[in-house]
């Protein structure tokens, strides 16, 4: 599958800007609560990890952090067409009675974040789960939505949100791509 | 991963032993979660067909399967049709109508897996043939080694003991020569198999053949001990268990030939006394439980690789 850039989404300032909002809203939404930012392996871990930076430049509130790979937990597996990389999970311990903020960079079908919510259950009974993502893009296969979005956009089938992250990818910036 | 079976290290590439260990380190996480368990293989079926006793590469296999919700079926030899006569390959063929999606075998024949592997529909999982190969115990080595060391590379690791009957280093010779690790391969004349060098066809210069204990531990990395298998052992190939420990036995004061760091391995089970002293074998600078820890996560990760597509 080769993919042809359509045309750029945001650039290096326009996601520094709304990251910034996000952080804003998740504070305001949970001001005083203790709470936890859980990235969603791959690129939902770097923005957890900025988000949490961002928080504590602005309002000095310092949330734990978590990484979740949902590899095991996918409802897909044998659809996969390349098997997953299974990466490293790492939560706070007593998690439970806590917030937690998932945080991944694209929403698309919701298959993601339906396997992350089943594996999270297995860690313990948090206070509540909200969801962050940078870009939504329609096209739900389950009843999800995020408390937090970036930027809703109109999307084709055939086309990819591709968020560039500097830890991962080298630069900032999000392209939607075409399969050609 | 994209083989079927995983029968042994030798044929693996060196890509392929990363992808295991990579993700057996992110099955780790999974021993110290308050809920173990995943429902990765959820409907798969997976049958430990033991004809030689096993404690820890069974019992590991079982629950590295149903830690990712498989349903793990365990046949050992003396409750089987094997002690009414069945053949091995009658005895596969079966297991593979009954749906099997994984066969995970331990036989005192060298290539019973591979043989098996032929016949059937499910994945073979080689758990030990013969002295033949051992591939998982050589792999969660590694990632001990790994994890200890931080490479694989440069290493000079002692193997010392009954290299003649022994498939767990064969299989760590394979692997850690692969990866460009020195092995000194050490034990009495009488335990070491004739043409030792031929088992290599690539790598052969890092695997070096002494029978002084001095010599293979003088500056090692890694000193790893096998058990003298006494069951394997129709004749005598020593005079006495004293004389043993006297020439190949790892004491504390052996130990300290190895660098300062060096870390003490062992397979297991351990015949105290015999190839280790007990001060060593629980001495800080045993790894022989952090071994049997990765076992579980090395086996969590094939059995994924092998079974979750």
């Amino acid at each position: 599958m080769t993919l042809k850039p359509n045309y750029q989404l945001m650039n290096a300032d326009e996601m520094r800007g709304t990251l910034n909002r996000l952080a804003d809203e998740i504070l305001n939404a949970h001001s005083g609560r203790e709470l936890v930012l859980v990235g969603i392996q791959r690129r939902g871990v770097p923005m957890a990890q900025r988000m949490a930076k961002t928080m504590a430049d602005k309002a000095n509130v310092h949330p734990q952090l978590g990484i979740l790979d949902i590899n095991l937990y996918r409802d897909d597996l044998t659809h996969a067409a390349v098997q997953p990389i299974v990466r490293r999970t790492e939560l706070p311990p007593h998690i439970d009675d806590k917030e937690v903020i998932l945080i991944d960079d694209v929403l698309f079908t919701g298959r993601t974040v339906g396997a992350a919510l089943r594996a999270l259950t297995d860690f313990g009974r948090m206070r509540a789960i909200q969801l962050a993502v940078f870009v939504d893009r329609g096209h739900r296969e389950l009843p999800v939505e995020a408390n937090f979005i970036g930027k809703t956009i109109p999307t084709k089938d055939n086309e990819v949100v591709e968020v560039r992250l500097t830890e991962i990818d080298g630069e900032d910036a999000i392209y939607v791509m075409e399969k050609a | 991963m994209k083989r079927k079976d995983l029968l042994g290290i030798r044929e693996l590439a060196c890509d392929e032993i990363l992808e295991i260990l990579d993700t057996a380190e992110s099955m780790q996480e999974l021993s110290s979660r308050p809920i173990k368990k995943v429902p990765t293989l959820r409907g798969k079926t997976i049958i430990n067909l033991f004809f030689e006793s096993s404690t820890r590469t069974r019992t590991s296999f079982e629950i590295a399967g149903k830690w990712l919700s498989a349903d793990v079926v365990n046949i050992s030899m003396s409750t089987s049709s094997v002690s009414k006569g069945e053949t091995l390959i009658d005895t596969a063929k079966t297991l593979d109508s009954m749906s099997a999606d994984c066969v995970v075998i331990r036989h005192a024949s060298s290539g019973a897996p591979h043989t098996i592997a032929r016949m059937t529909k499910a994945r073979v999982i080689n758990g030990g043939d013969g002295a033949h190969e051992h591939p998982t115990q050589a792999l969660l080595d590694a990632l001990t080694i790994r994890q200890r060391k931080g490479s694989l590379s440069g290493l000079k690791v002692a193997i010392v003991g009954d290299i003649a009957h022994s498939r767990v280093a064969r299989s760590n010779i394979h692997l850690l020569t692969k990866f460009g690790s020195d092995v000194w391969a050490c034990s009495a004349p009488t335990l070491m198999p004739v043409k030792m060098d031929e088992l290599l066809t690539e790598n052969q210069n890092r695997l070096h053949i002494t029978r002084s204990m001095d010599e293979a531990l003088d500056q090692a990395d890694v000193i790893m001990m096998l058990r003298v298998q006494f069951e394997r052992m129709n004749e005598s190939f020593f005079p006495s268990v004293r004389e043993y420990f006297r020439y190949y036995g790892l004491s504390r004061e052996r130990a300290s030939r190895g660098k300062s760091d060096a870390i003490i391995m062992h397979p297991g089970p351990i015949n105290r006394g015999v190839e280790i002293s007990s001060d060593v074998a629980d001495g800080p600078y045993s790894v022989i439980l952090d071994q049997v820890a990765a076992g579980l996560a090395v086996r969590m990760a094939i059995l994924y690789l092998l079974l979750g597509v």
